[in-house]
């Protein structure tokens, strides 16, 4: 199976491209600027593979939740190829691609999301599958949900944001928080890749324009009215 | 050379096909207008949201109604700027896509130039050179239009934008978001009891100033207590009959100076039925011919893309068919700030 891996929601833009058991990857520190890059490199990555998007049988994408700009990129790349393409869309949750990128089995993932904010989620690996054991979702970091038992790892841009008060929560449970970029801090293209892959074969993938983000933080805005009443977001 | 463009600078989603020989072929539009009226304006990061839902499946809707398919496409366009950030973002990051997994050259297009030249989508069209009102929510400019990419400014808004004191005042009288059009229907209930300045008519330059209008209108509302409907709606004609009265004058000044007998009027407030009303009656006095888009077209809307991409491609091409070098550029880059001034001939 051949299939192209893209994500822009975190300052890097990470690419993977696998034609049958080989991998190509391209990963670049872009800061904001993964927007211009995004395509020129996913033509480089082609260019130097010798393949073109027909040959391909689907493309992935990290779908957030993330910097909202940066996920709808990725969604609008991965719709705009797939429809152009005929190809296929899988998108991959992008704190399951973190826990995927880690390299372990059993990981609290945390990732900025800005405003005091993180995104949270508790995954553990079984027999090669992730499980949610805490869902997804948006919340200061000393209001993260508590867990059970140790041997938990880190890992995201979340615990560089708040180490103090995310070790205090999980005092009891951290085996080690994940340091290396590489190793779990953004949700590469690999690890999506990875992730993706028994969607595509499972014949579960989407047509391109389901491609969407994943947003999680869906108050970002005041009615009228909630201003009238003094509401803050 | 058939051209599919993609409009998604604010708060309509606009998906075009334009074929340089037949013209016009489908185009099909969403407008978010109904999700942003609860927050009383247009929420950036929601109207991001809903444009990438929408500009595939619009664009699915024109491409059946023009009877083509994809590999039909000879060239894409976007609205590149100017606009909202994040709304030019996802039409540029599907559009420049859909080009590169075509194979197909692309364009990023003024969202003011696909305004300016929107009148040359209807049967006979006007003729270069022409002078050009621009009126919406976010614009008030007099240019002169010598050519696609050829735009000389005369005069410009010192403050609000036409639409926007449309907008204000609206508000000012308890109407609805957006409440311009509102403006517009109420001010036909009402009839001349009231006086407000005219702003700048007799400046003796082309710039427009609609700030001041706004206020005099609260004056005159807090004058004028309890406000009743019928107060409301004298107030309302009133206003209006001072800014198209303002606007007829300005684009009268504009043709005598320029010595063009032309004029073309598009964005939101080209729709105003009184503004067209007038400016008829007196381009018809001084033997001048007025264009407008069809009501439709005043607005945001991806056939205004289409064509104005579809005029650069055609002359992209015909300059790379000459110099043999092939230019595409695939990057995914908005201007959210853009001066039509920096505009090229293509």
């Amino acid at each position: 199976m051949n299939l192209l891996a893209l994500d822009t929601s975190t300052e890097f833009l990470s690419l993977a491209l696998k034609l049958g058991e080989r991998t190509f990857t391209h990963y670049q520190e872009t800061g904001s600027a993964s927007s211009q890059l995004v395509l020129p490199q996913i033509q480089v990555l082609l260019d130097s593979t010798n393949v073109q998007l027909k040959d391909l049988d689907g493309i992935a994408f990290g779908a957030g939740p993330g910097a909202f700009t940066g996920v709808r990129i990725a969604s609008g790349v991965a719709q705009g190829l797939g429809f152009g393409a005929n190809l296929p869309v899988v998108g991959i949750n992008t704190l399951t691609a973190v826990a995927e990128a880690s390299g372990q089995d059993k990981v609290i993932v945390c990732l900025d999301a800005r405003m005091g904010e993180i995104y949270h989620a508790v995954l553990v690996k079984q027999n090669g599958i992730w499980l949610e054991i805490s869902e997804t979702k948006v919340c200061k970091p000393q209001d993260a949900p508590t867990l059970e038992g140790g041997d938990w790892f880190g890992a995201g841009s979340g615990w560089a944001a708040y180490s103090d008060v995310l070790t205090q929560v999980y005092t009891d449970n951290l085996s080690q928080i994940l340091p290396n970029i590489l190793q779990g801090i953004t949700p590469t293209a690999e690890a999506i890749l990875r992730l993706a892959q028994p969607v595509f074969a499972a014949g579960q993938a989407k047509p391109a324009m389901e491609a969407m983000p994943i947003y999680i933080r869906n108050r970002v805005a005041l009615t009228t009215l909630e201003r009238e009443q003094g509401l803050r977001l | 050379m058939l051209v599919l463009g993609f409009e998604s600078s604010c708060d309509e989603t606009g998906v075009a096909l334009y074929d340089t020989q037949h013209g016009l072929l489908a185009h099909a539009l969403h407008s978010q207008v109904a999700m942003h009226a609860e927050f009383g304006g247009v929420v950036p990061e929601l109207a991001s949201r809903d444009h990438i839902r929408r500009a595939l499946p619009l664009t699915e809707i024109a491409l059946k109604q023009a009877n083509k398919t994809l590999a039909d496409i000879d060239g894409i366009a976007y609205t590149q700027g100017p606009g909202l950030a994040g709304a030019l973002l996802v039409g540029t990051s599907i559009a420049q896509s859909l080009a590169f997994a075509l194979n197909v050259p692309s364009v990023g297009v003024h969202h003011l130039e696909g305004h300016l030249l929107a009148p040359l989508l209807e049967e006979n069209p006007p003729q270069f050179p022409f002078v050009a009102l621009l009126v919406s929510g976010g614009h008030s400019q007099l240019m002169r239009i010598d050519g696609i990419g050829q735009y000389q400014l005369l005069g410009d808004t010192l403050d609000d934008a036409a639409g926007e004191a449309f907008d204000k005042t609206a508000k000012l009288l308890g109407l609805s978001y957006p409440g311009g059009p509102e403006l517009a229907k109420l001010a036909d209930k009402g009839s001349a009891k009231f006086k407000l300045p005219r702003p700048m008519l007799n400046s003796g330059d082309l710039n427009f100033s609609f700030s001041g209008l706004k206020t005099a209108v609260l004056t005159l509302a807090n004058n004028n207590q309890p406000l009743t409907d019928a107060i409301k709606a004298d107030i309302a004609w009133e206003f209006q009959e001072a800014v198209t009265e303002i606007l007829t004058t300005k684009c009268m000044n504009a043709l005598r100076e320029t010595g063009l007998d032309n004029l073309v009027v598009s964005g939101g407030v080209g729709a105003n039925a009184r503004l067209r009303e007038k400016l008829n009656a007196a381009t018809k006095r001084k033997l001048c011919k007025v264009s407008y888009p069809r009501l439709e077209f005043c607005t945001d809307n991806g056939a205004m893309i289409a064509f104005a991409g579809a005029m650069r491609l055609e002359a992209m091409r015909l300059e790379q068919l000459k110099s043999g070098k092939p230019q595409q550029n695939y990057s995914v880059s908005v201007k959210p700030r853009w001066d039509l001034a920096e505009l090229q001939m293509p």
